[in-house]
């Protein structure tokens, strides 16, 4: 591990859009310095073996050149709204993508803040119920794909169930289950791509 | 894109992770109620003979780094048939989900229902944690009164400090170990799997009877508790026969044989110390009157320099900690605290690692030690415990430490490139005057002008730390009275308003107090007896929770409450508190022995009134405290004469293998 320099030195690892509190992330990305080079895989295989269980380091790949932000221009999410009809989340959907522009106020750490939560949403999809391995199906539940580029302020999946409420009065009764499916580099087909493929075949990216 | 992540956690058949992982989003720092630390263990239920529920009952930022649960943690778990897991207090905003949806208290490692365990042991540091236990009972589905409970349920065990008088907690534990826990906990852990593996004959009171005939467990209902007309204790006798009239600590011995933790838990969510921490010995013979650590974990054993580097290296490597704490109680007093502070700066020597020692006399530090613990740069905080202001009151505590020596001592520090110290004092001892209180104003002045002169800078500054003084059972002080807390605030006052009456000094100085009736309430857990448990009751059913954290701590609660139940009893809040004790008065705690000749202490408590000085033992003659004859223990002290040997440095990557089970 690398360390800052100065009276207090950090370690050095810095996070590319981290997922907020309480959201689940098949999908989180960061870069770390070390001062010395190592086996990827053995990277890997040491930070995964310290972490908990379901903190699962899955790849390491060494930093070709261009940061990790640069790398993150989307995020793919899947929202689950328990007890929400597919129908009626359909509907506020629309209403969603039919607007220019669909502002909503979060409170952020420079204080409350109001900004559009249309523009930045490439995709929206209602998806059925069936498609999840979601253990809880019992009760119905609307579930909702998005891919939302990557913006600042940073528009946020719950930015994005205020805009279907701003536009819908869609209230979802219990608390959605938001997970992070993938982030990356958006192709000009809309897909997102990995964005450690740029230093798993040694190309070089960046230099913007 | 890789393959998607394997299953976030093993199946565990009792666990309310379902339950309970709902609620996380909803509550402040959800992290600390997941568990799966570097070190944390899960073992399978089923195979396990006897499973411990291990509580610290504070939160996890406080509970985790705690050594004696890390200890006994790790301990139980090497044995191949006993499972430990560990349990937090949970923040209210968790404890109010968690009864809306009936999710019961779990252990953070497989999120099993406290109650489901065999035995469920508490750790006290402070008393303050009474009100927390109480929730973690209760939110276990445990019934609250150890009278109401059946053979489901646990055996409740405190252990820790504040065990030395648990009768405050006597209706709410099945029973309470004294000393230290390391075989505490496999002599009971083998007592419960005899039990269980005869099929549990008896139930729960032959298991708890079985218990008591050790003589080392206190198991209070086998007590009876007779009181005399004004009050106080008449008499307390056993109930049964073959019950123990006394129930005697424990001592560890060797710490050489218990190099714990080996497998420091590393915490995920911020913590209050983030450091390898490894106690370097263990007891104290200073002989400060006022500290119950020192009385009651008598005699000195220290861990010898070889060990502690073995420790280091390997809790180290284990953990990748940055810091590491040399843990005592004054561990500038280790024999080989020179050899040990310099071996281990070479050995780490160029690397991140630094050295702190937690406590350290003004009189056993000097500017070698003082080389050593900056050798890497990085200085950690360095902190000085004259205690009292003046001679006079040093003299009548025991604190024997000269001005000059801290003066001195501070210069040191300053020269050798600290820029701040810390110096704590107490309020509200025996015999103290306002013109003890205002001496330390006077001390600060002087550390203030003597640094400045050494360093030629007026770039040092100190901090004056201040506690309100609180009467522990098993000392010599037990007997004391304490001080109001409007006496105790206005010292404060006084003192602050003499520090800033130099303004040129004053602003070096930092100045941080408790008030002084959190100190009282304390004073009431710490010599109250059972009929203290009914106030603990109250409280706790009127919200009381957290009591060691100012934001939540209620003085009201507490007096309202010790003003509704004591009365009942013919006594009050002050008759436990402000009252001084007579010498042939039964105490709530006399039939717990902690080794302590009770003359010793009463003359002690004469001598401290007469401001008489008592040496320490390990370098002048045995001056009979009854600790060592009656424990049959001694003095364990070096020098081993042994060095530390460089490191050869270890490079690459390791994978814990055994992380995680």
């Amino acid at each position: 591990m690398a360390y800052s320099q100065g009276f207090t030195p950090h370690p050095k690892i810095s996070y590319a859009s981290a997922a907020p509190t309480g959201v689940a992330s098949e999908a989180e990305y960061l870069e770390i310095g070390l001062r010395e080079s190592v086996d990827p895989a053995a990277l890997r295989a040491a930070l995964d073996a310290a972490l908990s269980p379901g903190l699962d380091v899955l790849d390491a790949v060494v930093a070709t050149g261009g940061s990790l932000v640069d790398r993150i221009e989307a995020a793919h999410w899947r929202i689950e709204l328990p007890e929400v009809d597919p129908d009626v989340l359909r509907a506020a959907v629309a209403a969603f993508t039919a607007a220019d522009e669909v502002f909503v106020e979060r409170m952020t750490k420079q204080g409350r803040r109001t900004f559009d939560a249309r523009a930045a949403v490439i995709d929206v999809n209602v998806i059925m119920p069936d498609e999840t391995p979601s253990e809880a199906v019992t009760v119905p539940c609307a579930i909702l794909e998005l891919v939302v580029r990557q913006v600042t302020p940073a528009v946020r999946p719950d930015d994005v169930l205020s805009g279907l409420r701003v536009v819908a009065d869609l209230e979802p009764p219990v608390s959605p289950r938001v997970t992070r499916l993938a982030q990356g580099t958006l192709t000009t087909q809309g897909a997102i791509a990995d964005p450690l493929d740029a230093g798993r075949d040694g190309a070089v990216i960046g230099g913007r | 894109m890789s393959a998607p992540s394997t299953t976030p956690r093993s199946a565990v058949a009792n666990s309310v992770w379902p339950r309970l992982e709902p609620l996380l989003p909803q509550v402040a720092k959800p992290i600390q109620y997941v568990g799966g630390e570097l070190g944390a263990v899960v073992k399978d239920w089923d195979t396990a003979a006897v499973r411990w529920a291990l509580m610290y009952p504070d939160a996890y930022e406080v509970g985790l780094p705690n050594q004696g649960v890390q200890i006994l943690y790790e301990v139980l778990n090497e044995q191949p048939d006993v499972l430990a897991e560990r349990t937090y207090a949970v923040w209210p905003d968790l404890e109010r989900l968690m009864r809306a949806h009936e999710v019961p208290q779990f252990t953070i490692d497989a999120h099993r229902p406290v109650r489901d365990f065999d035995v469920f042991g508490v750790s006290f540091a402070t008393e303050l944690g009474y009100t927390n236990l109480l929730t973690a009972i209760d939110l276990a589905g445990i019934p609250l009164l150890a009278a109401d409970r059946s053979d489901a349920d646990p055996v409740v065990v405190a252990g820790g400090h504040a065990a030395f008088n648990p009768e405050p907690i006597a209706a709410f534990v099945d029973a309470a170990v004294l000393g230290d826990g390391e075989e505490a906990v496999l002599e009971i852990t083998t007592i419960v799997r005899e039990w269980k593996a005869e099929g549990s004959p008896g139930g729960r009171d032959e298991l708890l009877l079985r218990l008591a005939r050790t003589e080392s467990i206190y198991v209070p209902r086998f007590y009876d508790v007779d009181y005399l007309p004004d009050g106080r204790i008449q008499r307390v006798v056993p109930n049964r026969p073959d019950v123990p009239f006394r129930v005697h600590k424990r001592t560890t011995m060797d710490l050489d044989a218990w190099p714990y933790p080996k497998k420091p838990l590393v915490p995920l969510a911020e913590t209050v110390h983030e450091r390898y921490a490894v106690e370097i010995f263990r007891g104290c013979t200073r002989g400060c009157r006022f500290c119950q650590a020192g009385m009651i974990t008598r005699p000195v054993r220290e861990r010898s320099i070889t060990t502690v580097g073995q420790m280091v290296r390997e809790g180290l490597e284990f953990s990748g900690f940055h810091e590491v704490g040399l843990l005592s109680l004054s561990s500038a007093d280790h024999s080989e605290i020179g050899d040990m502070c310099s071996g281990l700066a070479q050995q780490y020597e160029g690397t991140n690692v630094s050295l702190s020692l937690p406590s350290t006399r003004v009189d056993a530090f000097n500017i070698d030690l003082a080389q050593e613990l900056a050798r890497n740069g990085r200085r950690t905080g360095l902190t000085f415990a004259p205690e009292g202001g003046s001679e006079r009151i040093r003299k009548v505590i025991n604190k024997m430490v000269s001005k000059e020596d801290l003066i001195r001592t501070v210069v040191t520090a300053y020269t050798n490139g600290w820029r701040q110290v810390k110096l704590y004092f107490m309020c509200g001892l025996p015999t103290e005057t306002d013109e003890d209180v205002l001496e330390i104003a006077a001390m600060a002045h002087e550390v203030i002008r003597a640094g400045r002169a050494a360093t030629g800078s007026r770039d040092i500054r100190c901090t004056v730390s201040i506690g309100g003084f609180v009467p522990k059972p098993h000392t010599p002080f037990q007997w004391a009275e304490m001080a109001r807390p409007e006496v105790i605030d206005n010292r404060l006052r006084l003192l602050k308003q003499a520090v800033n009456a130099d303004r040129s000094l004053g602003r070096a100085i930092g100045f941080r107090y408790h008030d002084g009736e959190p100190s009282l309430i304390e004073g009431l857990l710490s010599r109250g007896d059972r009929r203290v448990s009914a106030v603990i009751r109250r409280v706790w059913e009127n919200g009381g929770r957290f009591d060691g954290w100012s934001e939540h701590f209620s003085y009201q609660r507490w007096v309202e409450a010790a003003a509704e139940v004591l009365p009942n009893f013919g006594v009050d809040l002050d008759w436990y508190t402000t009252r001084e004790r007579d010498e042939l008065e039964v105490l709530p705690w006399d039939h717990l022995d902690s080794g302590l000749d009770k003359d010793w202490l009463w003359q002690d408590w004469q001598d401290a009134l007469g401001e008489y000085e008592q040496d320490d033992c390990r370098w002048t003659p045995c001056f009979d405290c009854g600790v060592c004859p009656a424990m049959d223990t001694e003095i364990q002290i070096g020098p081993t004469g042994r060095k530390l040997l460089p490191l050869t440095p270890v490079n690459g990557l390791r994978v814990p293998s055994d992380a995680q089970q």
